[in-house]
């Protein structure tokens, strides 16, 4: 007993102060990638290279339309190595609200050679900024339904926004996720600081962290548990395969994405996000990001 | 080829015994021998082996390879430890009588494989004790999905129907507790049945597969380069020894000669993964037993490695890290330090941690004498890693069958025989002790030089093994080759799907409380086994 106490004690608290201070990440850590969009010369390569198809270009009449789709990247850094316009950046706080936020698109005029002449669509990009800027592509037959969400969104903030309780759900995932979102329970992350915690039953649950992609023997089962949630309830798709279906995509096995099923709140890309992407995007559903940053 | 000088009598002897009924044999490694005969000759062949080396039956596995020689081909993978080596028996089955014969009755490692081959390749199994649905689901309709004819983007319909054909225990005083698949903790999805007369559990069914996303299939069809970060995926916390395995088989392939400071790399990450996992499984262990301080402090530690990886690798788990040929990121003097100060903060730290579970006589009470694996079931079971090693068997691919940098550390293997959770997790303590040391050896005779050889195009029609000591257990991945730098088959053997049965055996007699410790004390992966 008097060992556990002495241990402790030096230990002392290892608790990190996210989100008030930013991520502590390394110097080699791989956040999200960063296309210089206004110089890409050319999106074969990097496409080619993409393992996931995080990166895919379309050539149509003289046009190649070419895009980066943030809920498919696993953040592997194989399309910068073999293009200079492609960056892999710190960033890892990437969650969005709306799938379509993680798709940027360009459209490019082309040189004989097959390379970028030059960026058509949209006029402007600017690399360097997040989804804020970067123009997410309008779908106006979502437009009502996604007022219709930040309603509900708006009900969840107020009713689930102070203590907030979790059912993960593994949908199908290859237990990376997993990995990291247990460690949301370690001293170091603390999620308990928050009022948030993870809750064995879905009938006691305000959030279902679901990662995926969902197969096809795991959909009834995320159906039946989404169904047990009481409402007001938020629903969180984790990781590329989360959001996507990610390299596994959709196949006989596999439905895809976890909004090929249930509809999604919040979408956290990453493989698998670490920590501080998971508290982002927890915090994001439940509207306590506004926090300023010391 | 040449062939290794501790497997050649074994060729020799197989050779003579079997000579007429042997079609062709071929050594394509040094340590890997290939026999093609036909299937009444896999009995006597595996008895043989058994008997007479030693030899055990660490992969069964199926090919179509109608389009190229108009059979389906089974495949049995024997490990020689004591010789170093592996013997794989080839056997055709024709497309118009598409049936094999179980070898299940004698050998009871290669059930859960032998229903699987039945499933996805729709061969059937003549004298499989119990040949229902392993990999499919009940409620699948009748497809094939690793015979070539099936798309992979097939559509299947929903799920309904009879998903699960369990069997009924009955009897006075007896009841069933189904569990799953979506479990109480943050863990991955798998269906529990257990069968309970008062509190001791007399029966358990288990029924996986729910996390089957179709891997095999997707590696067929994919280029080889794209495949490394699919084996990464195959179970999450094993990413960088799949990954190694399959890039292994590759290079096999080719030919590939890794540099040696890539293979000191390597060497290095897969000890990095088997330490977090470990810390990890410590911890969570004692969590179970509702000791959950000394849990806290084993995430703390956890954590600390975590983020070695990523000062390392760019990634916490090792992701992109491996590569064909080697691996991706060197290793600078100032990763080399961030390296050196995790093991020398790790070794105390772990080592008091260890000192308050041993004092705390409640966590041992409960840890000693639960979940017991005979060592007599394990070796008929064929369970192999952490669980194996509690149980008696004294194997460990890094010992008997070494790569990368580990001929030249030293690797002693823990071995126990009273087969309980203490035990399994006291090998993992002994081997997160050992981890330290043979990082600290590798960085010793850390060699320069460059860190990866290039792969580019891999020859097609060719087959090969990878092998990797995953954290878990020895992890297979064997592949063959088609023109157009792509495979025709990856078969991938994650040793979770030889142990779960091993969950089964260990449960009975214990109380369902108990259930959480003991399944936690193998912490077998659902998706390394579903795929």
């Amino acid at each position: 007993m008097f060992n556990i106490l002495r241990k402790s004690l030096s230990t002392g608290v290892v608790t990190t102060s996210y989100p008030e201070t930013p991520p502590e990440v390394s110097a080699r850590a791989r956040g999200k990638p960063e296309i210089d969009w206004a110089n890409w010369k050319d999106a074969r390569p990097a496409a080619k290279i993409c393992p996931t198809g995080a990166i895919s270009c379309e050539d149509k009449n003289d046009r190649r339309s070419a895009s980066l789709d943030l809920g498919k990247c696993i953040f592997c850094g194989l399309c910068a190595d073999v293009d200079k316009s492609i960056r892999m950046t710190h960033v890892c706080e990437c969650a969005v609200r709306s799938r379509s936020a993680l798709v940027k698109e360009a459209d490019y005029s082309l040189k004989p050679d097959g390379t970028h002449d030059r960026l058509v669509s949209p006029l402007t990009m600017d690399a360097s900024t997040g989804s804020g800027q970067l123009a997410d592509i309008p779908r106006p037959s979502a437009a009502s339904l996604e007022t219709l969400a930040q309603k509900v969104q708006e009900r969840a903030k107020r009713v689930l926004g102070r203590s907030l309780h979790i059912r993960e759900v593994d949908a199908g995932s290859c237990n990376g996720c997993e990995v990291e979102i247990v460690g949301l329970n370690s001293p170091v992350y603390d999620l308990e600081r928050f009022g948030i915690h993870f809750v064995a039953s879905p009938r006691h649950a305000d959030m279902l962290l679901v990662t995926g992609p969902v197969t096809r023997n795991m959909e009834l089962a995320l159906r039946k548990t989404y169904d047990a949630t009481p409402e007001p309830r938020l629903v969180v798709a984790v990781g590329a395969c989360g959001c996507s279906g990610g390299i596994f995509g959709v196949n006989y096995a596999t439905r895809g994405g976890v909004d090929s099923v249930i509809p999604v709140d919040v979408y956290i890309p990453g493989c698998p996000p670490n920590p501080y992407a998971l508290l982002h995007g927890i915090l994001l559903a439940v509207g306590r990001l506004e926090t300023k940053r010391r | 080829m040449n062939i290794l000088t501790d497997l050649a009598p074994i060729l020799e002897d197989i050779q003579h015994r079997f000579s007429a009924r042997l079609v062709a044999v071929c050594v394509t490694q040094l340590n890997e021998v290939y026999f093609d005969a036909k299937m009444d000759l896999v009995p006597g062949f595996c008895a043989h082996l058994y008997r007479r080396w030693h030899g055990r039956l660490v992969s069964v596995f199926a090919d179509d390879a109608r389009a190229e020689q108009g059979v389906f081909h089974l495949y049995y993978v024997f490990a020689l430890d004591a010789a170093h080596g592996f013997f794989v028996l080839r056997v055709p089955v024709a497309p118009e009588r598409p049936e094999f014969t179980s070898l299940t009755n004698a050998i009871h490692a290669v059930d859960w494989q032998e229903r699987e081959i039945q499933d996805l390749f729709g061969l059937k199994l003549i004298g499989h004790p119990n040949p229902r649905r392993c990999a499919l689901h009940d409620d699948w309709p009748e497809v094939y999905p690793l015979r070539k004819d099936f798309d992979l983007r097939a559509t299947l319909p929903p799920f309904e129907g009879e998903r699960h054909n369990l069997r009924e225990v009955e009897g006075e005083g007896v009841f069933q507790v189904p569990v799953g698949p979506v479990h109480a903790g943050i863990i991955e999805p798998g269906h529990f049945l257990f069968s309970v007369a008062g509190e001791p559990v007399l029966y358990l069914q288990l029924r996986m597969f729910y996390v089957h996303k179709g891997t095999e299939k997707l590696f067929e069809n994919m280029p080889i380069p794209h495949c490394v970060r699919l084996a990464e995926s195959i179970s999450g916390d094993s990413g960088f020894a799949h990954a190694t395995a399959f890039c292994h088989a590759v290079e096999r392939v080719c030919g590939a000669e890794v540099p040696s400071r890539g293979r000191a790399l390597r060497t290095i990450c897969l000890e990095l993964e088997r330490l977090y996992n470990h810390i990890a499984d410590v911890g969570a262990i004692c969590t179970d037993v509702a000791f959950v301080t000394a849990n806290m402090h084993a995430m703390r530690l956890k954590e600390r490695v975590l983020r070695v990886n990523e000062q390392l690798t760019g990634n916490r788990l090792l992701r992109g890290m491996s590569c064909l040929g080697g691996v991706r990121f060197d290793f600078e003097a100032e990763q080399v330090k961030a390296l050196q100060g995790l093991l020398a903060e790790l070794k105390p730290e772990f080592e008091s941690l260890v000192e308050i579970i041993r004092d705390s006589s409640g966590t041992r009470d409960r840890l000693e004498t639960a979940g017991v694996l005979k060592p007599e079931i394990a070796r008929s079971l064929g369970v192999v890693g952490v669980a194996g090693r509690a149980s008696g068997f004294d194997q460990d691919l890094r010992r008997d069958f070494p790569q990368d940098f580990y001929d030249q550390v030293q690797c002693v293997v823990p071995v126990f025989t009273e087969g309980d959770v203490q035990r399994r997790m006291v090998v993992r303590r002994e081997e997160i002790f050992q981890s330290i040391r043979i990082i600290q050896q590798v960085l010793e005779k850390l060699p320069p030089g460059p860190i990866s050889v290039k792969v580019e195009e891999v020859p097609p029609g060719r087959s090969a093994l990878g092998y990797v000591e995953g954290w878990r257990g020895e992890i297979f991945h064997w592949i063959r080759t088609a023109p157009g730098n792509r495979l025709a088959r990856c078969k991938v053997k994650d040793p979770s799907l030889q142990n779960w049965p091993a969950i089964t055996e260990a449960i009975l007699g214990n109380i369902i409380p108990d259930f959480p410790v003991v399944n936690k004390s193998f912490n077998l992966s659902y998706s390394g086994t579903d795929r």
